[in-house]
């Protein structure tokens, strides 16, 4: 059955879907989504560390990217710069880097369009192993660490005062954020992850009351989205990312429908 | 019952600077079990800076602070919550701890605001989020409760009997209050020790003690010391000289 690319492609971006519906949310919440693309365009630079060192490409974007996030946090305690700065320039220095490094790289022939925007094609049974346990590692870990998380995320000094740790809870995430990067690089292609994270996130919260509902409807957009746009991915033979992304769009635009509704029957 | 496993947080001469301004220092102070110890000081004079020495959010401090429980229940004074976030009063009031839905009814009940249970939480006015901020932390069942102005936005009437519940509160449950307050007045019956703030500890003991000491009437006004007649004439017991209250 994993013979087929299609196959592979649907079970590896139901699995993407999984964690990055969960995810999404604590991303939208805590207002991350710069900091999900920072991390997403230094994965470029684990890439290309993973060809030249023959490493498995996720491991590698997992370390850079983690390595990253620890630069970023070591610089907001150094410097004066405005968080937002350091983001923008690590996120595109990194990139400029990893295409730098990959004119060096000659002698490897870079599919740069896949980088940047997933190929399911290249969607290896390997890949499926590493996406649905790195997955539900990552789901195990966020839930462990759900509580002083999301107290946090209301409000940090409750949680602090009430005994929850949340900055251990926040750097654990920032692990997460590294890991649910490295695991969907591939699929959706580095510079739409932060779209996948972020809009079934926003779709959600446009129909939901509760924060258990927005990450269920979170997941569900999510998995539509990947369903959808692999689809029509085969059908126009589009890129797979843009695809994924464009379908979650239009879920987003339908559940613009939903709060008008809410907010007339408030009036 | 030994003073020493009765205490709940202990500062001793604690401080906070920040950005080389001492925004609170030299503060000792003791909170027991089933005792209400109450902040008062004029705006700025780090009532809200001691609460956050004791409760541990505030990590480079001077002086120490010995905390003896983690079952905590806070009430902070300001709080902004992101709007982002979907969040019922359901939901909030299970944020630090997963409670049984009955000990969150009580609780509701007890402030009052039984009915904005499914509310979103962005919708309720500030009186009602106040309430709702204090059933918070009493469902919790804490053994500390550190309230910051937790009246604050509640008409006149909801305030004594929010006061009246706190104290309750400190009795059956047999919990240490922390409580911050800018008027003395409404909190003296409910008080077993004051201590009043204005940068530093500028004095302390019982409420009649305060109301009287001269720091006091300096720093108030004429008018705080007014409040001793008003308080003179109502009450219905004597104070030991521990400040402790017995009835006629």
């Amino acid at each position: 059955m994993f013979d087929d690319f299609f196959i592979r492609a649907l079970i590896a971006g139901l699995g993407i879907a999984l964690v990055t519906g969960p995810l999404g949310c604590f991303v939208v919440w805590r207002r991350l989504s710069y900091f999900g693309d920072t991390l997403a365009h230094s994965a470029l630079l684990g890439v290309t560390l993973a060809y030249s060192f023959e490493l498995n490409i996720a491991l590698s974007v997992f370390i850079i990217s983690s390595l990253i996030a620890l630069i970023l946090i070591q610089l907001q305690k150094k410097t004066n710069l405005p968080g937002d700065a350091l983001l923008g320039l690590l996120a595109h220095s990194s990139l400029a880097v990893g295409l730098v490094v990959i004119g060096f790289l000659t002698f490897i022939r870079f599919d740069i369009m896949g980088l940047l925007f997933g190929d399911i094609l290249a969607v290896t049974t390997d890949d499926l192993l590493i996406i649905w346990t790195g997955g539900a590692l990552i789901l195990l870990v966020l839930k462990l660490i759900w509580k002083p998380l999301f107290a946090s995320t209301v409000n940090y000094e409750l949680a602090e005062a009430e005994g929850l740790n949340p900055d251990r809870a926040k750097a654990v995430f920032t692990i997460l954020m590294a890991a649910v990067i490295a695991i969907s690089i591939k699929m959706v292609g580095l510079l739409l992850i932060t779209g996948m994270l972020i809009i079934p996130a926003a779709m959600a919260r446009n129909i939901s009351d509760s924060p258990q509902k927005m990450v269920l409807f979170s997941i569900i957009g999510g998995l539509l989205s990947v369903l959808v746009g692999l689809f029509s991915s085969l059908e126009f033979n589009t890129s797979s990312g843009p695809s994924i992304i464009a379908a979650s769009l239009v879920l987003f635009i339908l559940s613009l429908f939903k709060i008008k509704q809410s907010i007339k029957l408030k009036n | 019952m030994s003073s020493e496993n009765s205490t709940l947080v202990k500062l001793n001469n604690a401080g906070f600077k920040q950005n080389d301004k001492w925004l609170v220092e030299g503060v000792s102070l003791t909170v027991e079990k089933g005792k209400i110890v109450t902040l008062i000081g004029p705006n700025g004079s780090g009532k809200s800076t001691t609460a956050k020495i004791a409760l541990g959010i505030y990590k480079n401090i001077e002086g120490s602070v010995e905390k003896y429980t983690n079952k905590v229940g806070y009430v902070p004074q300001k709080i902004s919550i992101d709007w982002t976030l979907p969040l019922r009063v359901y939901d909030f009031m299970l944020l630090t701890e997963n409670i049984k839905d009955e000990a969150i009814d009580e609780a509701l009940t007890l402030t009052g605001v039984i009915h904005l249970k499914n509310k979103n939480l962005g919708n309720l006015s500030g009186g009602e989020f106040q309430r709702v901020l204090i059933a918070r932390a009493i469902s919790k069942k804490p053994e500390l409760l550190v309230l910051d102005e937790p009246v604050q936005g509640v008409d006149y009437t909801g305030e004594i009997a929010l006061y009246e519940l706190i104290k309750r509160i400190s009795d059956t449950l047999n919990c240490g209050i922390l409580l911050i307050s800018h008027d003395l007045h409404t909190v003296m019956t409910a008080t077993d020790h004051v201590v009043c703030l204005n940068g530093h500890v500028c004095c302390s003991g019982s409420p009649m003690d305060v109301a009287k000491n001269n720091e006091y009437k300096t720093l108030f006004g004429e008018q705080a010391s007014q409040i001793l007649s008003v308080y003179e004439h109502k009450h219905d017991h004597v104070h030991s000289d521990k400040g402790e209250i017995k009835k006629n």
